[in-house]
């Protein structure tokens, strides 16, 4: 062996070599083949599958964008929203990080949003993906934090506001309650030093998790192989070479679909920085124009429309710690999906009609409720509120019975295309 | 290969070390964890304040910042006090005795002062931390033919009485907090210090 080693490096080119040398010290082609050129996804993936795929290329806008904009914002009470502004007019080019990063935010949450739902169309969270599923789940907590973290940056009337709304929360909590406030905050009001620690958690902790947390999701998914629109899993129908039938490898085939959703997404995330970066008070609230006033409370005050649901949900108990309580669990359900539902068949397309209904009701609730958070909550919209939240609920607490009840279709043994 | 390895033993040295380990990772973070409190300059900052009341009118409402939280100072007329026992104001009440609220003992009273007349609050809704309303008023269009004046929150419609007491039905789970206050002289308030009983 180590007699022709040489006569073989000869015949390479200098590329060529400088591959083996790397190889030969980093497992640079072992990687790229298990996560890239030879990871095999079905073959029938349709659209719903690019949204994660879209998710990691939202992620590397956010980190770009975010350095830029670190690079100018000043993170203290005094300089936080002139620094902003400064961006917008003075910096060459600032608006259109600025709007990118801001967009971003919006979008994050549309692709996240549409991700989970394919998980829940396709049940991509059921064996053997819970842990892709959790993790994930994972991801979208830290997602939310940063978000949070990164609305507070502004300075401006919504921003504090709404950092007051949501740290107030965890004093509903008995006894710690008040003392957590408090040291949330680092002062006896949101002040200088918490928009300075919200600063630190937004441009490095939580990147940090969320990248790690990425990578873990990835790691966990390419261990179980993605899920296919059929429920088909296609590791157990493979060739002579051990390569699924119905499989075909995520570079070039996906990768290059995928190029199309991304031109798409392009498109769509340019019409909204360019031409509405504020999609009419949605993606950045009208108050927030107005620098932090601690002792002037905006009229209403709702987050951004990607947490109004929870928020909906919040205020539909007339009870501080109940409503809480229940937003916590709103979110916390989630996790306990690949355990709630017993039904065996994974894609909606063989599933009986109790999921198709109930996946329906959820998905209108979710829908209903984010238009809720942002109306007062008061009279007929207080009752609709109550009304949606036990939909909401009910599509988990009932899942055990109805799923278990289900009639399903024979799943195909390979995967078919619905033309 | 003889296997003469004491297993017991390294075990025992491993769970050793680890758990030393712990602890020490917990005296590491508590540094870290403190550090998130108020820190000397934020609690300095946060002295109490002054507030001269003479000139304020009757039934008039001052505000004024202390630790970053509004701080109201109501001039309760006559009539306003007579409210604070009326049937109709009083059984519409959560915790009209104030039993659940916070505020100093020495304001857990019916007008919830030190003195009568002046009603010193946090003027900030104990359901989120809003600003509630001064709505004086009585029996507004909006707030119904009961309403004999008070505080109401606008942004998830709490409703207080004039001496910071919640109504029940409403999002907010206490009274207004009473922040801890003295006089030092018949018309000198001192946020932040308490009256010597």
């Amino acid at each position: 062996m180590s007699a022709t080693q040489p006569e073989v490096s000869r015949k390479l080119g200098a590329a060529g070599r400088l591959n083996e040398w790397v190889n030969a010290r980093f497992p640079l082609q072992k990687l790229l083949a298990e996560h890239i050129t030879e990871y095999y996804a079905s073959k029938n993936l349709n659209f719903w599958y690019g949204f994660g795929v879209l998710s990691m290329f939202v992620l590397v806008i956010m980190i770009v964008s975010g350095i830029f904009l670190t690079m100018s914002y000043k993170p203290s009470a005094t300089e936080a929203f002139a620094s902003v502004e400064y961006i917008m007019r003075d910096v060459e080019y600032g608006w259109l990080i600025r709007y990118i990063h801001s967009t971003g935010a919006s979008a994050f949450f549309v692709v996240v949003y549409l991700h989970m739902f394919r998980a829940l169309l396709y049940g991509s969270y059921k064996k053997p993906r819970e842990l892709v599923w959790i993790l994930g789940m994972l991801i979208y907590l830290a997602l939310m934090a940063e978000a949070f973290f990164g609305y507070m940056l502004p300075w401006g009337q919504m921003s504090y506001w709404g950092a007051q709304v949501i740290i107030s929360l965890f004093g509903a909590l008995p006894l710690i309650g008040e003392p957590l406030v408090e040291w949330i905050r680092g002062d006896f009001f949101i002040s200088d030093i918490t928009l300075n620690r919200f600063f630190a958690l937004h441009v490095i902790a939580l990147p940090l998790v969320l990248v790690f947390l990425v990578v873990l999701h990835i790691i966990a998914l390419h261990e179980v192989g993605s899920s296919s629109p059929d429920g088909v899993e296609i590791k157990e129908n493979k060739d002579a070479r051990g390569v699924p039938v119905d499989g075909v490898a995520f570079h070039p085939y996906h990768t290059y679909k995928d190029v199309v959703y991304i031109t798409i997404f392009l498109i769509l995330f340019s019409l909204v920085v360019f031409f509405a970066p504020t999609a009419g008070g949605f993606f950045l609230e009208t108050a927030n124009f107005d620098p932090a006033d601690p002792l002037v409370t905006p009229e209403a005050i709702h987050p951004v429309w990607y947490f109004t649901p929870f928020y909906a949900i919040l205020r539909a108990v007339p009870d501080k710690l109940g409503g809480v309580i229940l937003m916590g669990a709103a979110v916390m359900v989630l996790f306990f999906l690949p355990w709630l539902d017993r039904c065996k068949v994974k894609s909606i397309r063989y599933r009986g009609w109790q999921y198709k209904v109930a996946l329906g009701l959820f998905a209108v609730s979710f829908v209903v409720l984010g238009w809720l958070g942002l109306m007062p909550a008061t009279g007929f919209y207080l009752i609709l509120t109550q009304i949606f939240t036990v939909i909401y609920f009910a599509f988990f607490l009932f899942m055990p019975i109805y799923t278990s009840m289900e009639k399903t279709k024979p799943v195909p043994e390979r995967v078919v295309y619905h033309a | 290969m003889t296997d003469d390895t004491d297993n017991r033993r390294r075990h025992f040295l491993g769970v050793a070390t680890g758990v030393m380990g712990l602890v020490g990772v917990g005296f590491v973070a508590y540094p870290f964890l403190a550090s998130w409190r108020p820190s000397a300059r934020a609690m300095a900052l946060g002295a109490p304040v002054e507030i001269n009341v003479g000139r304020l009118e009757i039934g008039g409402l001052l505000k004024v910042e202390w630790r970053g939280t509004p701080v109201w100072v109501l001039r309760r007329s006559q009539d306003m006090l007579e409210t604070l026992t009326m049937p109709e104001v009083v059984s519409g009440l959560r915790d009209p005795e104030s039993r659940q609220s916070e505020q100093p003992e020495y304001a857990r009273n019916t007008h919830r002062s030190v003195r009568e007349e002046f009603l010193v609050l946090i003027g900030s809704c104990t359901h989120l931390g809003c600003a509630p309303l001064e709505r004086f008023e009585v029996a507004p269009a909006d707030l119904g033919p009961d309403w004999r004046g008070g505080f109401f929150c606008p942004c998830h419609g709490s409703t207080f009485d004039l001496a910071g007491r919640v109504y029940s039905g409403v999002p907010a789970p206490t009274n207004l907090v009473v922040p801890p206050y003295t006089f030092t002289d018949d018309n000198t308030i001192v946020v932040g210090l308490d009256t010597e009983v």
